[in-house]
């Protein structure tokens, strides 16, 4: 079967010829026919490739089959299946949502444009994830980004902080990916390799080199820029709010998702985290941070009005949760990690589809023009309902797995404190979503505003088909934990 | 300790280069030198992978049959890579302060800031009527 | 059996699938409230054979799907259970026929939004009492909290709002914040959630440790009302009066108790605690709940609230005598799961009643109203003389064995409270009967003293039979405590 001995790379291949082929197509459905097309292509791929790992192998793949360390190799174990998973799954149901909120949010005559940028993000998105090589990464890394600066300026049309905040995402954005590349000079120098397995068996014998230790300090950092790490953060919450809708759905769910699992790449199989000096630096620098992005941004997203930025806050608490199982270095941890990549993706994918249902319908996302509106929208409000839940971690939803095994990695620890303080942030949660309950469920409507109908079912249905699957998730987790558990046996069991 | 400065130079070149292009990336209040400095900083990282690859004596990689010195190429075929993708950035960066010149009026930083702040006022007054 | 026939399958099916029918025949109301009876009937059937057949020494279980590895959702039947689920399923039906009449009456608005938000509150009350384990128990724990949110926020004023708001922040942040954490200390330790008779904690927790974990549930369980976390209680009260009568006098309350009971029994295990002393804070803590809250019941004026804090009142009764830690008072908190239910719903749908006849809402306005309205006052204080625990009534029975319990602990503090709480009941019950039977109106006359009182006969007629019931529970108290009997070994 040639297509699946060639699945590795047609997954990232066929975005990325699609996306000149894309400029030249007229009008504004063609280009969306598209790119829904494509996606729905590479989830097809990214399940064959999960399917095909998630028992514990790996796929490689030589690029023109150079076999590495002079060619490139794609290599597919259960952690990048799985975020090849979340990127071209949460791709595949916001296209057939697109095509409404972006004939509503980007100007007639550049849908063929926009839709480029936005395969070519997806390609970068895909190719970060799949490849094998260090520089690689790097080089998807840029195209998803430089992409990603133009989504979010197209937010420009709507409100015109969408360029600055695509500036100053660029500028950060740049800076992070430049320090990453030096961390990658840096190993290479020492190495002569990019190959990450090679890189991952060439390490350990070095591990007293300062050099080593400081293409660590330069990934982390990089890394940390790109996944909004506190206090890295800073571009992530205007970038989500003014982006366009589709844009903030894809990103919000997919972006930092993707920079996570390279930290997660680099802490785990490319450095290992027995390495002496990794220990601290997770225990004393990635933890207290992670614990401060937890509360921190939990509490800013309680004192936000637009709600677009209100989740986006959120999103920063929830990037604190990830490095907070990172950074605990546990079986329990990583899964939780591994688990709240997947988990996330769904919930931030259905509250931002439900909030650009309302963007469509009223124009606007503060609490204030939400009020009443729930009567008028039930569905929408339904799903941001069951979003939101899941965000605070009730059971039954897929944010109590994850926070589960966070405050299991916790309590193993016995670090009591640190346990509570997820549950305060839990709480919190419960806060911030509650003023957006009460604002659309308890508050009368304006009386200037007409009243509206709810979302068209094409736009309707992807929304529910990500709160459905928040609730599919949370009540049979066989099939996250059983990979989880993969990615974790993987990642732990090599070296100690 | 001076043969740590003489013989590592172009190390000492590059934290040079790279902390003066952050410098200016951070602290100037021009969206356009912004850029500049961002240009400087990744130049910087560009001169550092063609400097680790440079060999004394050795010449280009073109195998003559002899045996010979010859510099690693693949660094200088990485950033060949990274300069396409910096050119990109500063491109994408400038066409973006043209469209912030276009709509807000301005390219400092402190106007900028304050337009927002201003929109940020407008909403919250309209939504509170 | 398959599984679609398994009863306990039913036992959440019927009202879920009653809250879809609800939801459909939302448009015609008589179809959709004749729906809601009929689902209440079936549970209530479906619940009663359950009971029977645990009580003849059966314990069905079902697995439904296992959420994480060790961790499944799973239903099981045990006495404690059984009660509960009968006790919440049969008064469901009453007050279905309540509900009716008081949302007719009062002209409510959204009835669909409420009548299916009840059938989801039902299925997850359901839900707990058969539970498994203490995974599936917190699931359902959770369930029943967020569904009852927009009951209690049905006005959808300032005041519903703030109320709701109060009510949903106590129960789930006591819920998250500290049984959450609890119940994975406990996984930690035990390596399982599971109910087992005689607790799963033995050997797994040191004994110094064991009251900080016990705390951790108790005022986790916010449902119990245990203070300081009691506010979402009297919070609750702007709800619909059948919200208060069924939900907060007997679902949701007797579910915060019920889990206590649980995690003494299945998860400490009686012995367990008795052994290491591990709940003496306990019966401190539920004493000085029990007294206080009996003597802010006195200063309320308002009906519902008086109410309200004799229930946290009561449900104290029932932690202090798991606090106990002895077969009897497990057996006493549980028959006063059951009497105090039939006793309070009496009381809130006879303030119900009263509220959709002449919307009174203070007691020191219902002067003389029990001539206008003798039905209602004599189901009002045959209530009441249950709660206070007068023989041959429901409450007399379940108060004796708490205070054979008490006297058997040797603990005097809790004898003192239980006689004392007694007096307080009386002095907290009693006036509103007094009042409207003997009482002088002031000032100008109201409309009810000329002219007879309308209501709807469905506000009248549930009252009485539960009234009828309080008696009823003492007559054939028996046959209860056999049921129960297996819960004290």
């Amino acid at each position: 079967m040639a297509f699946l001995d060639h699945v590795a790379i047609l997954q990232v291949a066929v975005p990325l010829l699609a996306a000149p082929l894309c400029v030249m197509l007229p009008g504004r459905h063609l280009p969306w026919a598209l790119t829904l097309a494509v996606s729905w292509f590479t989830l097809v791929c990214s399940i064959v490739l999960l399917a095909e790992v998630s028992a514990g192998g790996s796929i490689a793949y030589h690029l023109g089959n150079w076999p590495p360390p002079i060619g490139i190799e794609y290599r597919v174990d259960a952690i990048n299946a799985l975020v090849l998973l979340v990127v071209s799954g949460i791709s595949a149901v916001a296209l057939p949502y697109a095509r409404r909120s972006v004939e509503h949010e980007i100007e007639p005559d550049r849908h063929g444009l926009f839709y480029t940028a936005y395969l070519l993000c997806l390609t970068g998105l895909l190719g970060v994830t799949i490849t094998g090589d260090a520089f690689n990464i790097f080089v998807f890394l840029e195209i998803s980004s430089l992409s990603t600066y133009v989504l979010v300026a197209a937010g420009a049309r709507l409100d015109r902080r969408a360029l600055s905040a695509a500036y100053t995402y660029l500028v950060l954005g740049t800076v992070g990916a430049t320090f990453f590349v030096l961390g990658v000079g840096l190993l290479y120098m020492v190495t002569g390799t990019l190959n990450i397995a090679d890189l991952a068996e060439r390490l350990p014998p070095l591990a007293e080199s300062r050099v080593v230790q400081a293409a660590f300090a330069f990934v982390v950092a990089g890394m940390g820029l790109k996944l909004a790490m506190f206090p890295l953060h800073t571009w992530l919450p205007n970038a989500y709010a003014y982006a366009p809708s589709l844009v903030t759905v894809f990103l919000a769910a997919t972006a930092t998702k993707v920079s996570v699992y390279v930290l997660l790449r680099f802490v785990y199989t490319v450095f290992g985290h027995e390495f002496a000096f990794i220990e601290p630096v997770l225990a004393w620098l990635v933890l207290p941070l992670a614990v401060i992005a937890m509360l921190a941004g939990s509490v800013v997203a309680i004192h936000q009005d637009n709600l677009k930025r209100m989740f986006a806050w959120s999103s920063i608490a929830q990037i604190g949760y990830m490095m907070l199982g990172l950074a605990l270095a546990s079986a329990s941890g990583l899964t939780a990690t591994v688990l709240h990549l997947f988990n996330h993706a769904l919930m931030k994918g259905a509250l931002f589809m439900a909030l650009g249902g309302v963007m469509l319908r009223i124009g606007a996302v503060s609490l204030a023009s939400v009020r009443g509106l729930a009567s008028e929208m039930p569905w929408t409000f339904a799903a941001l309902v069951i979003g939101g839940l899941s965000l605070i971690g009730v059971p039954g939803t897929v944010g109590f797995v994850s926070k589960w095994y966070l405050i299991l990695a916790a309590i193993e620890k016995g670090w009591w404190l640190l346990a509570l303080l997820i549950v305060a942030a839990s709480l919190l949660a419960v806060i911030y979503v509650w003023k957006l309950v009460e604002a659309a469920y308890l508050q009368p409507a304006p009386q200037d505003r007409e009243r509206v109908r709810d979302m068209p079912p094409d736009m309707l249905i992807p929304l529910w088909v990500l709160a459905l699957a928040n609730i599919w998730f949370g009540i049979d987790a066989g099939l996250t934990t059983s990979v989880a558990g993969t990615v974790v046996n993987a990642f732990l069991g090599g070296g100690s | 300790m001076p043969e740590a400065i003489t013989e590592h130079y172009n190390y000492w070149l590059v934290i040079f280069l790279l902390m003066a292009g952050l410098f200016v990336t951070i602290t100037s209040g021009n969206l356009v030198k912004k850029i500049v400095g961002l240009n400087v900083f990744q130049t910087a990282v560009f001169l550092f992978y063609i400097s680790l690859a440079k060999l004394e004596g050795g010449t280009a990689p073109i195998l003559t049959g002899e045996p010979e010195r010859f510099s690693n190429p693949l660094p200088h075929v990485l950033i060949l890579t990274a300069i396409v993708v910096g050119v990109a950035t500063t491109a994408l960066g400038l066409a973006l302060v043209v469209r912030i010149r276009e709509t807000y009026g301005s390219i400092e930083e402190a106007g900028l800031q304050e337009a927002d702040r201003q929109d940020e006022l407008r909403a919250a007054a309209e939504q509170g009527r | 059996m398959s599984l679609l026939g398994h009863p306990l399958l039913l036992i959440l099916a019927i009202p879920l699938a009653g809250g879809v029918l609800v939801a459909c025949t939302g448009r015609w109301p008589n179809l959709r409230e004749a729906v809601t009876l009929v689902a209440s009937v079936l549970l209530f059937l479906v619940a009663y054979r359950l009971m029977e057949e645990i009580g003849s020494g059966g314990r069905p279980g079902l697995v439904l799907i296992e959420v994480l590895p060790g961790l499944p959702i799973a239903l099981e039947g045990e006495p404690l259970g059984a009660l509960f689920g009968c006790i919440a399923s049969g008064l469901w039906i009453v007050n279905s026929l309540y509900s009716i009449g008081y949302m007719r009456g009062n002209n409510e608005h959204k009835q669909t939004r409420f009548y299916i938000c009840f059938t989801i509150a039902i299925a997850s009350a359901m839900g707990i009492a058969f539970a498994g384990n203490m995974f599936t128990l917190f699931l359902f724990y959770e369930m029943l909290s967020l569904s009852t949110y927009p009951l209690v926020a049905h006005k959808e004023n300032e005041e519903a709002k703030i109320g709701a708001r109060v009510y949903i922040g106590l129960l789930l942040g006591t819920s998250i914040g500290f049984q959450l954490v609890a119940i994975i200390w406990t996984w930690v330790a035990a390596g399982t959630l599971d109910f087992e008779p005689g607790g799963i904690l033995r050997d797994a927790v040191p004994p110094a440790i064991l009251p900080i974990l016990l705390a951790l549930y108790m005022f986790g369980i916010g449902k119990a009302a245990l203070m300081p976390f009691h506010r979402w209680l009297p919070s609750a009260m702007v709800a619909p009066t059948p919200v208060s009568a069924l939900l907060h006098a007997v679902a949701v309350v007797k579910a915060g108790v019920f889990t206590v009971l649980k995690v003494v029994i299945y998860i400490f295990g009686i012995d367990l605690l008795a052994e290491t002393g591990a709940s003496n804070w306990l019966v401190w803590v539920a004493s000085f709940t029990l007294v206080t809250a009996s003597l802010v019941a006195m200063t309320k004026d308002n009906l519902k609230a008086r109410l309200a804090y004799s229930t946290v009142s009561q449900l104290a009764y029932i932690v202090l005598a798991a606090a106990l830690a002895s077969g009897l008072g497990v057996l006493g908190g549980a028959l006063h799961i059951a009497s105090h239910a039939v006793g309070k719903i009496t009381l809130f749908m006879c303030a119900g009643a009263i509220y959709v006849a002449t919307h009174k809402t203070e007691i020191s306005d219902m002067k003389g109203l029990g001539r206008a309205m003798p039905f209602t006052f004599g189901a009002f204080c045959i209530g009441s003389l249950s709660i206070i625990g007068l023989p041959p009534l429901a409450g007399g029975l379940s108060k004796w064995y708490l205070s054979l319990a008490a006297a058997e602990s040797g603990l005097v503090i809790a004898v003192l409270v239980y006689m004392a709480s007694a007096l307080l009941n009386v002095a907290y019950l009693m006036p509103v009967v007094v009042l409207g039977f003997f009482g002088r109106p002031d000032g100008a006359p109201a409309d009810w003293q000329h002219e007879p009182v309308r209501l709807p006969w469905l506000c009248v007629l549930p009252p009485c039979i539960t009234a009828v019931l309080c008696l009823y529970l003492f007559v054939d108290g028996d046959s209860v405590i056999a049921l129960l009997l297996p819960l004290m070994e």
